[in-house]
C-alpha cells in the first residue's frame, strides 16, 4: 500500500469554529514566500479553496511545506470535496474541513485507490512505485 | 513503442476503478453534476451536443494492434447511441443540412488521441476498463490539467533525427499522470515535444514546445518555448531557454507550471491560458520561472532531475521491432519491378518517407476520402488497420496530428504488397500533404462549443478537388478547418484556414491566409490572417478555387516542371490578390460585416 502523508479529516461540526491563537488564515492569491521567518509561532495554517476547481493552494501548501519547511497543521477549508483529498494529502495538507454534507468513511475510502504514484509526494518520499 | 511496465497496468487499472466509483456517486446522487465535471473531464468524458464524447489518450500517438482491435469494439459494441438520442441528433443536424451522422467508428484528433462521439455514459466505466485491458486510458485528456503529450509521428523513425523524443515524452507523461498540485490549473495545458531537425509536433503552438538539440560542445538538451496557444488570442511560443541540459527538463517544466498556476488568471477562462500570463508579463514571467527553477534545484535539491540510469530504464521500454535488424543488410528489391504501375509510383511519392534504417519505410495510410470525415475510421476499419499493422508494420501504427495513420515499420520490399493492401481498403489516396489532407475538427455536427459545421466544408472540398493530376500541379497546401474559434482544427495554422462563426443562426466561415504549423515547408509558426468578411458555407469551395487560381497565375516557375508552393506565393505576393479574387467568388452579395 501506498506510503501516503496522514491526513485528519473534518467535518463542519468536527472542525470547530472559533478561532484560535496561532492560527493563521491565508488567501489563495497570497504568497506564502512572504511567511518566511515568520512561523515559529504559527501552529496551523488554513489554505482556502473557494471552488474546488481552483487550484493554486495546491501550490501554496507545496511551498509552505518543501521550500518554508513549515511543520505544523496545513488545513484545506472552503470547497473541500472527497475527491480531490489525495491531491492535498500529497502537496502537504494535514487536515481538511470537508464540505456540508459530505461523509468522513467515503472520504477516507478515496486515499486507498492507489497502490502508488508516478510522482513524489511534498517530502520527497517514496512513490510506492515498484517497475 | 512503450511497453507498460506492471506498475503502470495497475494503475490505470486503480484510475479505471477509481472512475467507475465516481460515475456511480453521481448515478445514485451523492457526487454532484458541478463536482463529477472535472472529474469526468479528466477522465476524457465530454458531455456534447448530442451525446457523451470520450478522447481517449494515445501518447505519442502510438497504437499496437490489439489496442486498435479494442479500439475497433469499443466503435461497433459502445459508439451506439440510444435510438431516441440518435433521432433527435439526426434531426436537428438535417436542419443544418447534415445528411449522414455517423456511428460506430473512431476519430483521429490533431493532438493524435482517438474520440468516440455515441457512447452513453451508463457505459462509460464499462468502457475504461475494456482500454485498461489493452493499457489505455482518458486521463488528462480534458479538463485544466496538463493534458496527453504529443509528439512528433516519426519520432524514433525519422532519419533528420538529433534524439529520440519518446523517452523524454514518456518520463513527463509518468511526471505529469495525476501530479498533485497541478491537476486544476487555470486552463488545460499542452506540451509537445519533437526530436527532429524539423518540427512536425507544431511545438510552438503549445503551452510548452520543447525540441530537442545540440549545444556548442555537443551536449543533449532541449529548446524550450512557451506561450504558444491557438483559440481568440493566437500566440507563438516565447523562448524562454535555447539550451536546457535534458537532465534538468523536468525541474524546468515544473518551474513553468508553479509559476502558471499561480499568477495565471482565473476571473475569465478565455484569458487563462499561459499565453495570457506570458504575454502580459514578458520578462517578468521568464525571471519568475528562472527563479523558481534555481529553487527547485538549489533549495528543493531538483527532485526531478533524470538520472542517466532512468532515462535508460524508459528507453529500454521503447521496444524496436526485430525485424529492423534483420533486414538490415537488405535492401530495396521488390519495390522497383512493380515500379511500372502509375499509381503505385505516385503513391511512393506522396506517401512513403525515408527511415533512419535503410532497409526500411514509413507509410502515411490517408483517411481523408470521399464520404467520411477527416480522420474518421469504422469499426470495420480500425480492424482492417490492425490487420495491416499486424502484416507490414511489426504490429504498430501511429495517429498523425494531420488526422492520418503511419505505419512507421514498413519493409521496403513489401512496400508494392502494402499498397496493393492498403489501397482495397481505401487507405491509400495519394493526397497526403496535397489540398485534400485536410484536418478539420468534428465541428457543429458533434461539438457543443461549435459555431458551424466543419465537416460538410471538407466534404465539398473533397468533392471539388478529386482529380488526382490537378491536386499534384496545386502541389502542398495545408487546409484546416474549425468550427468555432476554440481552433480545435488549427485553422490558424493552415495555409488556408476556415473559421466557422455563427451570425444568426446561419452559419458563415471567415477565411484566413498565410497560416503556419512550424513545419520546414510552411516556414516559422505564425498565424494566418483574414482575408475579408465571411462566406457563406455555399461559397467556400468557389472562394477557395478563386484563391488557387490566382496562386497558379501568379506562382513563380522553378525549373523541371516545379514551381514555388501557395504559401510561397501567398508571402511573395501578399494577400491583395487573393482577397480580390475572394471576393469576386461572392455569390449572393450578403455580406457578413
Amino acid at each position: 500500500m501506498t506510503n501516503l502523508p496522514p491526513l485528519q479529516i473534518y467535518t463542519p461540526e468536527t472542525a470547530g469554529e472559533a478561532p484560535e491563537p496561532g492560527v493563521l488564515k491565508l488567501a489563495n492569491d497570497a504568497d506564502p514566500m512572504e511567511l518566511a521567518g515568520k512561523l515559529e509561532e504559527i501552529e496551523r495554517i488554513e489554505l482556502h479553496f473557494p471552488h474546488f476547481t481552483d487550484g493554486r493552494a495546491y501550490s501554496q501548501a507545496y511551498l509552505l511545506r518543501r521550500r518554508l519547511s513549515f511543520s505544523g497543521d496545513l488545513r484545506a477549508t472552503g470547497d473541500v470535496q472527497i475527491d480531490q483529498l489525495l491531491q492535498m494529502a500529497r502537496t502537504g495538507f494535514s487536515s481538511v474541513v470537508l464540505n456540508e454534507g459530505l461523509a468522513p468513511a467515503d472520504a477516507a475510502r478515496q486515499l486507498e485507490r492507489f497502490a502508488g504514484f508516478y510522482q513524489r509526494d511534498y517530502r520527497g518520499s517514496d512513490t510506492g512505485r515498484r517497475d | 513503442m512503450y511497453q507498460y511496465t506492471e506498475f503502470d497496468k495497475a494503475f490505470v487499472l486503480s484510475r479505471a476503478a477509481q472512475f467507475r466509483d465516481q460515475l456511480e456517486r453521481w448515478q445514485d446522487g451523492r457526487l454532484s453534476e458541478d463536482a463529477f465535471r472535472p472529474l469526468r473531464l479528466q477522465n476524457g468524458w465530454y458531455v456534447q451536443r448530442h451525446a457523451p464524447m470520450l478522447r481517449v489518450a494515445v501518447p505519442y500517438g502510438e497504437l499496437s494492434s490489439a489496442q486498435l482491435r479494442v479500439l475497433a469494439r469499443i466503435a461497433r459494441d459502445y459508439d451506439n447511441p440510444d435510438p431516441e438520442v440518435y433521432a433527435q441528433a439526426a434531426y436537428a443536424q438535417r436542419k443544418l443540412g447534415t445528411t449522414h451522422l455517423p456511428t460506430h467508428s473512431a476519430h483521429f484528433t490533431t493532438r493524435t488521441n482517438v474520440q468516440f462521439n455515441w457512447i452513453p455514459l451508463a457505459r462509460a466505466a464499462d468502457v475504461m476498463d475494456l482500454l485498461a485491458s489493452v493499457d489505455m486510458h482518458g486521463i488528462q485528456t480534458s479538463g485544466n490539467c496538463i493534458r496527453n503529450i504529443s509528439c512528433d509521428e516519426r519520432a524514433g523513425v525519422a532519419p533528420d533525427e538529433i534524439a529520440d523524443p519518446r523517452p523524454f515524452a514518456e518520463l513527463m507523461r509518468q511526471w505529469t499522470t495525476l501530479h498533485p498540485e497541478f491537476a486544476y490549473l487555470p486552463r488545460k495545458f499542452k506540451i509537445a515535444v519533437t526530436g527532429a531537425a524539423e518540427d512536425r509536433a507544431a511545438t510552438d503552438w503549445h503551452d510548452v514546445g520543447l525540441r530537442l538539440v545540440h549545444d556548442e560542445a555537443g551536449a543533449l538538451g532541449f529548446r524550450v518555448t512557451a506561450g504558444g496557444g491557438m483559440g481568440r488570442t493566437p500566440m507563438i511560443g516565447v523562448v524562454l531557454r535555447e539550451f536546457l541540459p535534458w537532465q534538468q527538463i523536468m525541474n524546468y517544466i515544473e518551474a513553468i507550471v508553479r509559476v502558471y498556476n499561480r499568477y495565471g488568471r482565473r476571473d475569465n477562462k478565455y484569458k487563462a491560458r499561459i499565453k495570457i500570463l506570458v504575454k502580459a508579463e514578458g520578462q517578468r514571467y521568464i525571471d519568475d520561472v528562472e527563479d523558481e527553477f534555481r529553487q527547485i534545484v538549489e533549495h528543493d535539491g531538483g527532485p526531478h532531475t533524470i538520472a542517466q540510469s532512468e532515462l535508460e530504464r524508459v528507453a529500454a521500454a521503447f521496444v524496436a521491432p526485430a525485424r529492423r535488424t534483420q533486414r538490415e543488410a537488405e535492401h530495396t528489391s521488390g519495390t522497383t519491378a512493380s515500379a511500372d504501375h502509375p499509381r503505385f509510383t505516385r503513391w511512393l511519392q506522396r506517401n512513403v518517407a525515408p527511415h533512419k534504417d535503410p532497409s526500411l519505410r514509413i507509410v502515411t495510410l490517408s483517411f481523408k476520402r470521399l464520404g467520411q470525415a477527416p480522420g474518421d475510421a469504422s469499426a470495420v476499419q480500425l480492424e482492417r488497420l490492425a490487420d495491416l499493422a499486424d502484416r507490414f508494420s511489426a504490429g504498430e501504427a501511429r495517429v498523425t496530428h494531420t488526422q492520418n495513420i503511419v505505419l512507421p515499420w514498413v519493409a521496403a520490399d513489401e512496400l508494392f504488397a502494402l499498397w496493393e493492401a492498403a489501397n482495397a481498403l481505401g487507405f491509400a489516396s495519394t493526397n497526403v500533404g496535397l489540398l485534400t489532407d485536410i484536418i478539420a475538427c468534428p465541428g457543429g455536427d458533434f461539438c457543443a462549443l461549435a459555431n458551424a459545421r466543419s465537416i460538410p466544408v471538407a466534404q465539398a472540398l473533397a468533392e471539388r478537388y478529386q482529380d488526382l493530376d490537378e491536386l499534384d500541379d496545386i502541389g502542398e497546401v495545408d487546409v484546416h478547418v474549425s468550427g468555432c474559434i476554440n481552433s480545435c482544427g488549427h485553422h490558424h495554422s493552415g495555409h488556408i484556414g476556415v473559421l466557422g462563426v455563427d451570425k444568426d443562426g446561419r452559419e458563415w466561415y471567415q477565411i484566413t491566409l498565410g497560416g503556419s504549423d512550424g513545419s520546414v515547408g510552411s516556414g516559422a509558426a505564425q498565424p494566418g490572417k483574414v482575408i475579408g468578411p465571411s462566406f457563406s458555407a455555399a461559397e467556400v469551395p468557389d472562394v477557395v478555387e478563386a484563391i488557387l487560381a490566382t496562386y497558379r497565375d501568379s506562382r513563380e516557375h522553378r525549373g523541371e516542371g516545379r514551381y514555388e508552393r501557395f504559401i510561397e506565393t501567398v508571402r511573395r505576393i501578399g494577400l491583395e490578390p487573393f482577397k480580390m479574387a475572394a471576393n469576386d467568388a461572392r455569390t449572393k452579395g450578403e455580406v457578413l460585416a
